[in-house]
């Protein structure tokens, strides 16, 4: 396929493999920040290239991930009302709540579906007015405007019985609250490729200046992610911190700012809980007051929710870079893709589900003779 | 959702059944993943008992000489039910489906298939006319597989209780003498073949179940395997195991594999044949075609001296021109797949933990 083949060039991969440990000096700490750089580097097994003075740590990425517990519950709360036909994009059925997921209350007799896009949701709403029809509205700036022009739509075309339930959450945020943990491990990161195809380059430079890190906007082919690797630890080894686009294919400096424009006719920035970090301070949309009448959580009154997170999941951790998967005492046991107990395993885009997904929790019974088995192949 | 193993402890005379960690049945259990897995193994085995059944091939293989006597050509028989939605996709329908699904399990068992049954459950309402078509083209197809369907039964549901048609088709079949295909008979050294390009039913039945449409019709590869299989065992007599890859794709079927072996399986991801389109719509909704259904295909495990010779005879049947060598049976990490990638890292293919959901970005 043009435009993928070209960036996932083996050969290709091991020259820039090759650069960096040529390149790398002393141990860096890098965050890719996207679920779906996660979702890659696992897959293609890209850390396992790399020196080992570099060490990636999956970033809170994920928005199936971190969408609050409260918001689960809200979504499942309306999903179970009779009257509602309850629309989601595919991974998001499966994330737990306080008392199950979205799969579950489907195989109850719930009206759950799967869109693939949300102006599919408001096709539904017209051909459906004797039901209410809710979209689940989350995800960073990628998916946002989308979910904006299907709430502009619905409210263009008067359709009464369209609401969408809002959880987004922005990237810059999040950044500034982890650069400003005391705790903060670090020293670089991976930018979300797909959130600065809207966003652009410019909200990542306050960042840079204030906490002096390199930040390459990275895309998620093998190559692109070994290009971003290269590009950060070439900043981090000449002491230099800028904002860099290694995915110049998809990234305008600009964006789109007919996007932008939507999302701010749309939606006002707002404080968000993320599920296993918080509350960070102005780091999600929600509706305008003008869109008052399509506000799921508006409409529906579903506030007195009462949650009930498990209490030894540690993605909260994991989201932050602090620990890895497979540190988690319950990882492949007690919470697997089926069974999650939180974040980081309820979407393939999380670490947990990424490694979980390929295997890395089996890894150590892969055994020759005794020994670990060679995790990088020879072959060529 | 914590495990919560007490409920594995039964009350004194209980049915010996462990309860599932879920209360009701999801659509993940019919996924061909992780999920069937443990509905098969930890439901349905232990409650219907039996060797046969435990063994978990595509069909059962039984003797028909009395005694404990194994000479002679045994009976191979098998069922498969068929729920596709829509009834009518590009290149098929269900009831070609419902012929080629059941000739197949029987032919990757190493049988001649002979006879079908063929149970229908209709809904109220479905036009006549779909039912004529459907019943055409199983027709066509058993007349293709060479198969005659011999006995059936028909039921009516209320509106609204079925998807216009269910279908049960159930098969039967000789496998020669001294002919015995087996999951448990992989060894370390053995070499794995695939009949040509993955993820091609799945994918045409999603694109068009779901709306979407791509530059090309992606089209089913339903067919029946029985003419392929025959060259394959006539050019190999020691083939150790044939599978169908269907629900949960070839992940499911190497992995059932591994573990009914005891052995470890190694793929070559550059070497696992995909059509262009099938890639770009996993690409674009974030599936693995690894864990998608495949209706006329089959994977072949066979001796390494005896490798290629099969491969070219696959290629030179009509069925199998994109045939491949994807991958090789290892003695390492038993029960393990692992997928070497194109750009040199590896990682382990798991069983699909539920239903393949698309993903947001």
């Amino acid at each position: 396929m043009k435009y993928i083949d070209e960036y996932r060039d083996g050969q290709a991969a091991r020259a820039l493999a090759a650069s960096i440990t040529r390149t790398v000096t002393r141990p860096w700490t890098i965050m890719e920040v996207c679920g779906g750089q996660t979702h890659s580097i696992v897959k293609y097994g890209i850390d396992r290239l790399l020196p080992p003075e570099i060490e990636l740590v999956h970033g809170p990425g994920c928005p199936v991930c971190v969408t609050s517990l409260e918001t689960i519950d809200r979504a499942n709360a309306i999903a179970s009302r009779p009257d509602v036909i309850f629309c989601s994009f595919g991974d998001m059925l499966r994330v737990p709540g306080s008392r199950g997921d979205l799969l579950q209350l489907k195989s109850q007799g719930s009206d759950v579906r799967v869109v693939y896009s949300p102006l599919d949701a408001v096709d539904l709403a017209a051909a459906r007015p004797d039901r209410k029809v809710v979209f689940f509205a989350i995800g960073f700036e990628t998916t946002a405007p989308p979910n904006a022009m299907a709430v502009w739509m619905a409210k263009k075309r008067k359709l009464s019985n369209f609401s969408a339930l809002v959880s987004h959450v922005l990237v810059p945020p999040m950044m500034n609250a982890m650069l400003g943990a005391p705790d903060n491990l670090v020293q670089g990161f991976l930018g979300p490729g797909h959130v600065c195809t809207v966003m652009g380059e410019s909200e990542y430079r306050p960042i840079v200046d204030r906490f002096h890190v390199p930040i390459v906007i990275t895309g998620f082919e093998p190559i692109d992610l070994l290009e971003g690797v290269l590009r950060t630890v070439e900043q981090l080894e000449s002491g230099r911190a800028d904002v860099e686009n290694a995915y110049a294919r998809a990234v305008r400096p600009e964006g789109n700012p007919r996007s932008r424009q939507l999302l701010n006719d749309v939606f006002e920035v707002c404080d968000r809980k993320w599920r296993g970090v918080g509350m960070i301070p102005q780091s999600g949309f929600r509706l305008r007051p003008e869109y008052r009448d399509h506000d799921a959580e508006q409409i529906f009154k579903v506030d007195d929710i009462e949650t009930h997170e498990s209490s030894i999941c540690i993605s909260g951790q994991i989201l932050k870079g602090q620990k890895k998967p497979h540190h988690c005492p319950a990882f492949g046991k007690q919470c697997t893709p089926q069974t999650p107990l939180g974040a980081t395993m309820v979407s393939s885009e999380g670490a947990c589900a990424a490694y979980h997904a390929y295997g890395r929790h089996l890894e150590a019974v892969a055994t020759v003779d005794g020994a670990q088995a060679p995790l990088m192949s020879t072959a060529t | 959702m914590a495990v919560d193993d007490s409920r594995a402890v039964l009350p004194l005379g209980a049915c010996p059944v462990p309860q599932s960690r879920y209360e009701h049945i999801l659509l993940g259990h019919g996924s061909g993943g992780q999920l069937t897995a443990e509905l098969i193994g930890k439901l349905f085995v232990p409650g219907f008992g039996g060797d046969v059944l435990g063994a978990l091939e595509d069909a059962a293989t039984l003797s028909l000489s009395s005694g404990n006597g194994v000479h002679g050509p045994r009976l191979a028989f098998t069922t498969d039910s068929f729920v596709v939605r829509p009834l009518f996709f590009p290149g098929g329908d269900i009831g070609r489906l419902a012929v080629h699904g059941t000739v197949n399990d029987l032919a990757v068992a190493g049988a001649r298939p002979l006879f079908l049954s063929s149970a229908f459950i209709l809904e109220e309402g479905l036009p006549l006319d779909d039912l004529r078509r459907i019943v055409a083209s199983m027709r066509a197809a058993c007349a293709e597989a060479g198969v005659t369907l011999v006995t059936g039964d028909t039921k009516v549901v209320d509106r609204g209780k079925g998807d216009g048609v269910f279908i049960t088709t159930s098969g039967v079949g000789l496998v020669p003498e001294g002919r015995s295909l087996s999951i448990h008979s992989a060894r370390p050294g053995d070499r794995i073949l695939v009949s040509g390009t993955l993820g091609d039913h799945g994918i045409a039945v999603m694109s068009v179940r779901e709306g979407l449409e791509f530059e090309t019709v992606l089209e089913s590869d339903t067919a029946p395997l029985n003419g392929l299989a025959r060259t394959i065992l006539e050019t190999c007599s020691e083939t150790r195991c044939m599978r169908d890859p269907t629900r949960g794709g070839l992940s499911s079927a190497v992995n059932e594999l591994a573990s009914a072996s005891g052995v470890g399986v190694e793929l070559e991801e550059t070497a696992i044949p995909l059509r262009a389109e099938v890639r770009a719509a996993c690409e674009m909704l974030g599936l693995d075609p690894l864990y998608v259904a495949n209706e006329g295909k089959l994977i072949a495990v066979v001796p390494p001296e005896h490798a290629d010779r099969v491969l070219g005879a696959m290629r030179s049947h009509p069925l199998g021109r994109d045939s491949a060598l994807i991958g090789d049976v290892v003695a390492e990490h038993p029960g393990m797949v692992i997928l070497r990638s194109r750009v040199g890292g590896r990682r382990v293919v798991t069983l699909l933990a539920g239903e393949q959901l698309p993903r947001i970005c």
